[in-house]
C-alpha cells in the first residue's frame, strides 16, 4: 500500500481509524487473514500494471475530457449515416427524466420498493404496445440483431421446425448476430437460416423466390420494413399471408419510429415483432444507445410462453391501486437456468424508461408529423443527390428516411468520398460496397426530422465540391 | 393508505429510540414511501394536447416533394392513429419524476441488499462525461479518425482489465454480464469447431451456486449443461467434476468466489480436471470487487473469465441497463473473439474486423461504451493501489457485516464453518421460518419499511433455504452496515414478538399488498399492455 494513509471519497471505510475499529471488532490484525482463504500459489505477488492514479476529480475531469476532446460529434459534423443507428432528436424532456438519480442508480429492487421502475417499464410496454398494434410487449435487450435471432428461435420452439427465412436485404450485421445465436450446422440444435432474394428493381422481397424457398419445414419468415436499406417493404402483407399459409409465422423486424405513418406489424397479421427502440429518444452512444424489443400476439399463451425474455403484467392493490409485477417468471433462465427459455440479463432497462416518455411526448400527432417529416426531407434529398453528375438513387422509390445512392457513374469509389466529406464536415452514408457488390458503389445515406433544408442542401454541396 | 413503521409513536419516544438504537449499532430511518397514486400515462392528458413538436418540412421541401403520403406504397400507410397518450410537457414530466420518486434508487438508499449485483456508488462525473455530445452524439460507424479519443479509452481500458485478470485480449462487445457469458460459450464453441471437435465436445460444466447464465447461455450456444451441486462444505463437488468430465467436455463454466461468498481453495485442480479432459475454463467474475489485485483467473489456469463493468468498475445499473461485459480470453482463444477489436499502431487506434476465425458478432456495432468510459475513469481515480483498497474494504465489509448478522435471532450461515466469506454471504432464515413462520420473503416486504432496498435472496433454485444474500462493497460506511444489519435484527424481534405485522408488510410503500396474484400465471389474467389490460379485466368488469 501507499506509504500516505489512502482515503478515497468514494471508500468512507478508508480511513484507518474505522478500518482498524472493524478489524477490532473481528479480532482480525490486518485483512490478510480473511485472504489466507485464498492459497498462497493462487495469490497475484505483483503490482498491477495500472498508470498512477489521478486522485483529485478536477485533475480527473481534465484527463477525461481531453481525451473525449478527440472525438468528434455529430453535433459538430453532420452526420447522415444511419444503418441501424439513427440520429433523431432527443427531447430534453427525455435526457431529464432518464437522468433522474433514482432511476440511474436503481436495479433489481422488489415491485414495492421499486414501483415507479415497474410502472414506467409497463408504460413503455403499453406504448410500445400501441404503436405495434400487438398485445404483448416483452422487457427489451441488446438490440434489434439479438431479437431477431432470438424471435428466430422462439419461432423454431413454437412451431417445432428449424428452418428460417430472412430477406438478403437484411443488414449484415444484424444477420451476424442472429447466426451467432442460431448455432453452426454442427451443432444438432442449430436453427437453418435462408435468405430470400430481392427484386433488384425495389430491394422488396422476391415472392418467387419466397414460394421457392417456403415449405412446410420453414419455421418463420422474416421481413424488414423499412429495410435494412431504406425501401418500405411494399409486400409486407403478402409476404405474411404466404407465411401462415404454410404453417409458418411471420416475424416483422421494424423501426418503430416509421410507425405514425407506417402500417404496424399487428394490423398486416405479425405473429411476432422486432425491432431497435434507438431511435425513440435514445442518443447514439456510438451504438450503445441501441435496445432491442420483441413482442407478439397474445391471443394464444404459446407466444408468452416461448418469448425468452421477462414479461410485466398490471395488477392492483388490496387499496385499490395499480401494481405490476413480472409474469411466468419460472420459464426465464432465472427461473430455470439451461431449462429455460435462452436467456436474460441486465440489458437496457433505462433505455425502456427513455423510450416511454418519448412516446409520451410524441403522441399520435407527433409520430404522424414525423414520420412525414422524415419521409419528405429523406425524399428532397434523394431529389437533390440525383441531381448530381454520375448520381443515382437504387432501389424503391418509396422509402422512410433512408436511401442508397450509388456514385459508380462519378469514378469516384464511396471509401473516398466519404474521407473527402471529412473535410466538408459531413459524415457520409455508410458504405456498402462490401455488403450489396451488386449495389456498386453504393452508399445508405440517412436523412430525418433532424436534418434541416438547409443541411441537406449542405450535403449537397460538399458531395458537389467532392466530385468535382 | 400506509402506516408508518413506527406507528403512533411521540416525537419523544421517537428520539429515545433512535438513540437507543444508535447505541446498539444503527439508527432506522422512520421512512415513508412517495405515495402519488399515480394513474397509467395511458389514462392522463386530453386528446389535442401536445408533449413536443417536431419539425415540419420546409415549404420548398414540400413543394419539390409533394405529400409524403404519396410515398408510400398501398396497403403500407397506417390506417388508424396509435391510441398512445396525448398530454403536454409539463404534465408528463411531472408523471415520469413522480414514477422516479417511487423508486428507491441505490443513490437514495442502501443497495447492500443486492448481494451479487455489487451496488456501488457511480460517480456523477462520470455522467456528466458520457451525457456530452463528445460521448453521447458519435455514430458508431464515424471515421475512426473522428474517435480517437473514444478508441483510446477503450483500448486503455482493455490494458486494465487484462491485467486485472492476467489475461491476453479482450473485447468490450457485449452488452452485459451474460451477454459477456455467451460470448464465452460461442468463442469455446469456435475453439472446438476449429479443432473438428464438435459435436463431439457437446457438455458444459457449471455449478449450482454460479450464476443462471452459466448455465442459460452454454445451453444457447448448443451445448448439452451437467450442473454440479456443493459439497458438505458448500465447495462445488470435486469428486462430481471428476465423474463428469470425458471426451464430451468442452469445458466448464463456473464462479469462484461462488455465490456463498466461500473462495474455493482447489479452483485450480478444477481446472486442471477439465483441462486433462481437453476442455477449457471459464470463470464468472460479474462480482470480481472481492479480488481484484489480489487474485488473477489466469493464474488459477482459466483460459477466458468476463468482469460486469456495472458492478465491479462503477457503471450505474440503471433499472437493468444499459451494461456492459468485459470478456476476456488467453492467447488461445483470441482469434475467436467478436469483431471488431480495438487495437493500436503507433499512437493511431483502429477497429479490427480482419480475423478470419471471429466468432462474428454477439451484438450490433461497437458495444456499450458508456460504461467502458465509466470503467476507465474510475480505475484511472483509483489506480492499483486504491483497486487493492477497494477488495480490501469490500472483503473487511462484508466480514464486519456478518459478524452483526450472525448474532439475529434466525440468521444462519451454512457450509464451510470456521471459513471466512469474501464479498458476500448467502444466509438462511430458515431458523426464523420455523420458529415464527416469517420467511425470507416476509423480511423482504418489511425491511424496505426502513427505506432500505428490499434484499436479493438467491437465484433459483434455493439451494439454501430461505435464503438472503448481502453484499457490502466498499461504498458503505460502518454506520450504513450497522444501519442494514439493525434492520433485520429489528425484523427478527418482530417476527418474534408479532409475526403477522411483519407478513402484512409492507406498511409504509408506494402501494398495498397486491393482488389477483394468479395473474401472474394465467393467460385469461395477465395483460401485458394496457390494451391487453383493457379487453382482458377492465371490460370484463
Amino acid at each position: 500500500m501507499a506509504e500516505r494513509p489512502f482515503i478515497h471519497p468514494y471508500i468512507p471505510n478508508s480511513v484507518p481509524a474505522t478500518k482498524q475499529a472493524m478489524l477490532d471488532e473481528l479480532g482480525l490484525k490486518s485483512v490478510e487473514e480473511i485472504y489466507a482463504e485464498i492459497p498462497e500459489r493462487l495469490r497475484f505477488k505483483g503490482r498491477l500494471e495500472i498508470p498512477a492514479p489521478i486522485l483529485a476529480e478536477r485533475d480527473l475531469e481534465r484527463h477525461m475530457v481531453g481525451l473525449l476532446g478527440k472525438n468528434t460529434s455529430c453535433e459538430e459534423f453532420l452526420n447522415f449515416c444511419g444503418a441501424g443507428c439513427w440520429q433523431h432528436y432527443v427531447p430534453a424532456i427525455v435526457d431529464e427524466v432518464i437522468n433522474r438519480a433514482e432511476f440511474v442508480s436503481a436495479y433489481c429492487g422488489g415491485e414495492y420498493s421499486d414501483l415507479g421502475k415497474y410502472q414506467a417499464r409497463f408504460e413503455f410496454n403499453s406504448q410500445l404496445g400501441e404503436l405495434l398494434d400487438l398485445d404483448a410487449v416483452a422487457n427489451p435487450i441488446y438490440d434489434w440483431g439479438d431479437v431477431a435471432g432470438r424471435s428466430f428461435r422462439m419461432a423454431s420452439r413454437i412451431t417445432g421446425r428449424k428452418r428460417v427465412l430472412y430477406p438478403r436485404t437484411m443488414s449484415p450485421m444484424r444477420l451476424a448476430e442472429a447466426k451467432t445465436l442460431c448455432q453452426p450446422e454442427v451443432m444438432p440444435t442449430h436453427v437453418r437460416l435462408e435468405a430470400v432474394d430481392y427484386d433488384p428493381a425495389t430491394g422488396c422481397m422476391d415472392l418467387v423466390d419466397l414460394d421457392r424457398k417456403l415449405g412446410d419445414d420453414v419455421a418463420a419468415v422474416y421481413l424488414e420494413n423499412p429495410g435494412y436499406l431504406g425501401f418500405i417493404e411494399a409486400g409486407a402483407a403478402e409476404i405474411v399471408r404466404r407465411a401462415h399459409a404454410r404453417g409458418a409465422l411471420a416475424i416483422v423486424g421494424v423501426d418503430p419510429i416509421a410507425l405514425g405513418v407506417l402500417v404496424p406489424p399487428g394490423s398486416i397479421g405479425a405473429d411476432i415483432a422486432c425491432g431497435d427502440i434507438q431511435a425513440l429518444g435514445m442518443h447514439m452512444h456510438a451504438g450503445g444507445g441501441c435496445s432491442g424489443f420483441i413482442a407478439f400476439r397474445d391471443d394464444d399463451p404459446v407466444y408468452a410462453q416461448e418469448c425468452p425474455l421477462e414479461l410485466y403484467t398490471l395488477l392492483e392493490t388490496e387499496a385499490g391501486e395499480y401494481a405490476v409485477a413480472e409474469a411466468i417468471a419460472e420459464r426465464t433462465s432465472y427461473g430455470a437456468r439451461d431449462q429455460g427459455k435462452d436467456w436474460v440479463g441486465t440489458a437496457s432497462g433505462l433505455w425502456t424508461i427513455a423510450a416511454a416518455v418519448y412516446m409520451t411526448v410524441m403522441g399520435p400527432q407527433g409520430f404522424k408529423e414525423l414520420g412525414e417529416t422524415c419521409i419528405a426531407r429523406a425524399h428532397f434529398a434523394a431529389k437533390r443527390l440525383a441531381e448530381l453528375d454520375g448520381v443515382r438513387i437504387r432501389l424503391s422509390p418509396a422509402f422512410f428516411k433512408e436511401f442508397v445512392v450509388d456514385f459508380a457513374g462519378t469514378g469516384t469509389p464511396v471509401a473516398e468520398i466519404n474521407t473527402k466529406l471529412l473535410e466538408k464536415g459531413v459524415f457520409g452514408g455508410k458504405d456498402l460496397s462490401a455488403e450489396f457488390p451488386e449495389l456498386g458503389q453504393s452508399a445508405l445515406y440517412c436523412v430525418t426530422e433532424y436534418h434541416s433544408q438547409a443541411d441537406i442542401d449542405y450535403l449537397a454541396f460538399a458531395l458537389k465540391e467532392v466530385l468535382a | 393508505m400506509s402506516a408508518s413503521a413506527h406507528g403512533s409513536e411521540t416525537p419523544k419516544d421517537k428520539v429515545g429510540r433512535l438513540a437507543r438504537l444508535r447505541r446498539e449499532g444503527g439508527a432506522l430511518h422512520d421512512y415513508r414511501a412517495p405515495h402519488w397514486d399515480e394513474p397509467l400515462i395511458m389514462e392522463m392528458g386530453t386528446p389535442g394536447e401536445r408533449g413536443v413538436l417536431v419539425p415540419l418540412a420546409e415549404p420548398d421541401v414540400t413543394a419539390a416533394i409533394g405529400a409524403a403520403a404519396d410515398y408510400i406504397p398501398a396497403g403500407m400507410a397506417r390506417a388508424a392513429a396509435p391510441d398512445l397518450p396525448e398530454i403536454s410537457q409539463h404534465q408528463a414530466l411531472r408523471h415520469y419524476l413522480r414514477l422516479s420518486q417511487m423508486t428507491l434508487g441505490m443513490d437514495l438508499g442502501s443497495d447492500i441488499s443486492e448481494g451479487t449485483c455489487t451496488m456501488k456508488y457511480s460517480p456523477k462525473l462520470h455522467e456528466e462525461l458520457i451525457r456530452g455530445h463528445k460521448a453521447a452524439d458519435l455514430h458508431p460507424l464515424q471515421d475512426e479518425s473522428t474517435m480517437q479519443g473514444l478508441l483510446e479509452i477503450v483500448y486503455d481500458c482493455g490494458q486494465y482489465l487484462k491485467a486485472i485478470s492476467g489475461m491476453d485480449a479482450i473485447t468490450l462487445q457485449p452488452g452485459g454480464g451474460s451477454h459477456a457469458v455467451y460470448t464465452n460459450a460461442c468463442v469455446m464453441r469456435a475453439y472446438f469447431a476449429a479443432r473438428g471437435e464438435l459435436p463431439r465436445r457437446n457438455e458444459m460444466i457449471t455449478t449450482i451456486f454460479s450464476h443462471p447464465c452459466d448455465a442459460a447461455t452454454p445451453m444457447v450456444a448448443g451445448f448439452n449443461v451437467i450442473t454440479v451441486m456443493p459439497d458438505e462444505n458448500g465447495y462445488p463437488d470435486l469428486e462430481a467434476v471428476k465423474a463428469a468430465v470425458s471426451e464430451k467436455t468442452a469445458g466448464c463454466m463456473i464462479t469462484n468466489p461462488e455465490d456463498t461468498g466461500i473462495y474455493n481453495p482447489r479452483i485450480d485442480e478444477y481446472v486442471k480436471v477439465i483441462h486433462d479432459a481437453g476442455g477449457l475454463c471459464f470463470t464468472d467474475q460479474a462480482n470480481a470487487n472481492g479480488i481484484l489485485g489480489v487474485a488473477r483467473a489466469r493464474d488459477a489456469g482459466f483460459d477466458a473469465c468476463h468482469f460486469n463493468l456495472h458492478k465491479t468498475f462503477s457503471s450505474p445499473h440503471g433499472c437493468e441497463g444499459p451494461a456492459t461485459g468485459a470478456y476476456l480470453v488467453s492467447d488461445t482463444l483470441a482469434p475467436y473473439l467478436p469483431v471488431p477489436l480495438v487495437t493500436k499502431v503507433g499512437e493511431n487506434y483502429h477497429l479490427d474486423y480482419d480475423r478470419p476465425q471471429s466468432i462474428g458478432r454477439v451484438r450490433g456495432f461497437l458495444g456499450n461504451w458508456m460504461g467502458v468510459i465509466r470503467a476507465y475513469a474510475w480505475i484511472r481515480n483509483l489506480g492499483a493501489d486504491g483497486l487493492r483498497e477497494v477488495a480490501e474494504i469490500s472483503v473487511l465489509n462484508n466480514n464486519y457485516l456478518d459478524n452483526l448478522l450472525m448474532a439475529i435471532r434466525g440468521v444462519s450461515r451454512p457450509y464451510a464453518e470456521g471459513h471466512r466469506r469474501l464479498d458476500q454471504v448467502r444466509y438462511s432464515l430458515e431458523t426464523l421460518k420455523q420458529e415464527t413462520g416469517v420467511g425470507t420473503e416476509d423480511v423482504r416486504g418489511r425491511m424496505i419499511d426502513f427505506g432500505i432496498q428490499s434484499f436479493w435472496m438467491s437465484h433459483h433454485p434455493w439451494v439454501v433455504p430461505e435464503p438472503f444474500t448481502p453484499e457490502p462493497c466498499e461504498t458503505y460506511s460502518k454506520a450504513d452496515l450497522d444501519e442494514w444489519a439493525a434492520v433485520i435484527r429489528k425484523v427478527s424481534d418482530e417476527a418474534y414478538a408479532d409475526a403477522a405485522s411483519v407478513k402484512s408488510a409492507p406498511h409504509a410503500s408506494s402501494i398495498a399488498k397486491m393482488k389477483r396474484l394468479e395473474a401472474l400465471e394465467q393467460p385469461d389474467q395477465w395483460a401485458f399492455t394496457w390494451r391487453a389490460y383493457k379487453r382482458k379485466i377492465k371490460e370484463k368488469r
